[in-house]
């Protein structure tokens, strides 16, 4: 069965290592980009988690992300500007607004398939992108700056080092593999993975297949939503061009399309492989506002669209079976 | 108000029947080979600096450069089917959705560097100046691109239904290997339909260059729209893509005259979600 998560001993093993050289990279380099790089590897990957719920498993291409993104980002912004509400708590609220507005798109989608679903998806995010660079309430295309307080883990902000945002984004990242391997495992996971084969096959067989798709596109936005949340607390600032465009929800689809849509930890091979990639280039030759890095960027999804659409993880498997 | 609703309506007309051209070169593609050319509305951005840049060199006016627009974006078209889309046909899906972003990224930021992210305009076009219909203003350029994307639409309506190679491509599109077993060379209609769907939407470039903003990222905004009258026309219906066309023209020109101008693209993706809501296959699919 491709995609669910059978432990071996071995897999156990080198999962614990990498975890421990995680835990210490924070102690080993010095400077911010190194920590910034790696902040934003762990958050894409669980960006391309969340949305290989829906996308890997569910065959649903969402390229609305963003909006959900968004979402959580404004949220827990919006509670902590307006009514000083806990980031924690905004976090979960950004959570449930997402979820709900999920299902709200979701009710309109249920029915669509392949490119009908993916331009669906982009007239949400679009819709939800021009809705907020004029809703005054949030701060239209203004954005909204998040007020500045102590530093601790109660008031979700740190100023003298990243390591604190490094160590959540891990987490949450380890919560959202939890999620989504409790997802490939479960009933859910088949029934989606059917529903990904064949729609009509899927209500024959007695899944209520709106049912599940709501459910998956739900989860997907929820944990999106979080990151969302994370970003604004890390950024200190959000402006619907920053948080609700087009290019962030590709990046994610990219993201998990590298590494290998379907599958659990591809999504955190596709980071970890496009990020450093992406963000060097940008922080290189992206000051001139010349256009190269994205032109360079352009090439490269070119390039990964061409010769390795099935993704990294499906090839690593394959040598990993080689060997043994 | 009963005048100004009329002017709406005239200006709805005349932006709904240049998106129903450039809609009609994306429907090609997408009926041909079920591909989602997410790269179209850069390909009207190429088209309008072809025709910026052979008035300012040469001195051409957009309504000369026309045949050079379409020359050039069929070639490529051709070029990007050949070289990029052909190889991940047979791969998933996914990648088959993904590779026209990267087009897209390529070619948006191409721009950037080649010609700088500056607004431009052609000043002194052939045709320019309103004329006075009673109440109703008619832009002559806006006239003059709307008529000349009309007579487009139907000159590949023509194509299509009468000569050999527009059944061909007919055919392709109703049953794949259905054509294939009837001889019918599919990859170079494959090819054909990318140019000329290609070749379409830089003619449709020429129009817009007329009285357009000309800009690295024009086409973002078009191709999304194009993409929304594509799947409420259905899916391939050349017929459904003119008529979504002009409705989706009506919806933003009405919708930011009488709500709010700053929401009128909004109202355009909405009224397609509740379409698609009630009819996934799109008007006429």
């Amino acid at each position: 069965m491709t995609g669910v998560p059978t432990f071996t001993k071995r897999q156990v093993s080198i999962s614990a290592a990498v975890l421990v050289l995680l835990a210490l990279y924070p102690l080993a380099v010095r400077g911010s980009f190194p920590m910034h790089l790696m902040i934003m590897v762990f958050m894409f990957a669980m960006l391309g988690v969340a949305w290989n719920i829906m996308g890997g498993y569910a065959g649903m291409f969402s390229f609305g992300q963003a909006a959900f993104f968004g979402i959580g980002a404004y949220t827990s912004s919006f509670l902590l500007t307006a009514y000083h509400v806990n980031p924690w708590i905004g976090l979960l609220a950004g959570g449930v607004v997402a979820a709900l507005a999920a299902a709200l798109i979701g009710i309109p989608c249920s029915n669509l398939r392949g490119h009908y679903f993916a331009i669906a998806s982009i007239a949400f995010a679009e819709i939800v992108r021009i809705h907020f660079n004029n809703w005054k309430l949030i701060g239209a295309a203004e954005g909204l700056t998040i007020p500045m307080q102590d530093e601790s883990l109660r008031s979700f902000m740190f100023h003298s080092s990243k390591a604190p945002y490094y160590y959540i984004m891990l987490g949450f990242l380890i919560l959202s593999l939890g999620v989504c391997s409790w997802v490939a495992t479960s009933r859910m996971g088949f029934y989606l993975r059917a529903i990904k084969e064949s729609h009509d096959v899927a209500k024959v067989l007695g899944i209520d297949v709106v049912r599940y798709r709501m459910a998956a596109i739900m989860i997907s936005a929820f944990l999106t939503a979080m990151a969302g949340t994370f970003y604004a607390q890390y950024i200190l600032y959000l402006d619907p061009e920053s948080v609700l465009i087009l290019p962030i929800s590709v990046q994610i689809v990219l993201v998990a399309m590298l590494g290998g849509a379907g599958s659990v930890m591809g999504p955190v091979i596709g980071a970890a492989i496009l990020l450093p990639i992406s963000e060097v280039t940008r922080v290189k030759l992206g000051f001139k506002g010349s256009g190269l890095d994205m032109i360079i960027y352009g090439t490269l999804i070119m390039l990964i669209s061409v010769y390795q659409p099935q993704g990294v993880w499906g090839l690593l498997q394959k040598i990993g079976r080689k060997n043994k | 108000m009963a005048d100004q609703l009329l002017q709406q309506i005239v200006n709805s007309l005349l932006i709904g029947s240049v998106y129903a051209l450039v809609a009609i070169g994306l429907t090609l593609i997408w009926g041909v080979m079920n591909v989602l050319n997410f790269a179209h509305g850069d390909f009207l951005m190429v088209g309008m600096f072809i025709a910026f840049w052979c008035y300012t060199l040469f001195k051409m006016d957009p309504i000369f450069s026309i045949p050079v627009c379409a020359a050039v974006l069929f070639l490529l078209g051709l070029g990007i089917y050949r070289f990029i889309i052909s190889k991940v046909m047979k791969g998933p899906g996914l990648a088959q959705l993904v590779v026209t972003f990267g087009i897209s990224i390529f070619l948006a930021n191409l721009a950037v560097m080649l010609w700088t992210p500056d607004f431009r305009l052609i000043e002194k076009p052939l045709l320019s100046g309103t004329w006075s219909l009673g109440s109703v203003q008619l832009s002559i350029p806006k006239f003059a691109a709307s008529v000349g994307s009309v007579v487009v639409s139907a000159g590949v309506l023509l194509f299509l239904k009468k000569t050999r190679t527009g059944k061909a491509i007919l055919a392709v599109e109703m049953n794949r290997d259905a054509a294939l077993l009837m001889g019918i060379n599919t990859e170079r209609i494959n090819s054909l339909s990318f140019g000329l769907g290609s070749a379409l939407v830089g003619i449709a470039g020429a129009f817009l260059s007329m009285y357009y903003y000309i800009h690295p990222q024009v086409g973002g905004l078009f191709g999304l729209i194009s993409f929304c009258i594509v799947a409420l026309g259905g899916f391939g219906s050349i017929e459904g893509a003119f008529i979504a066309g002009i409705l989706i023209g009506l919806v933003q020109t009405l919708g930011g005259y009488f709500f709010d101008p700053a929401y009128k693209y909004a109202l355009v993706f909405l009224v397609y979600l509740i379409t698609v809501w009630i009819r996934p296959q799109g008007l006429m699919g």
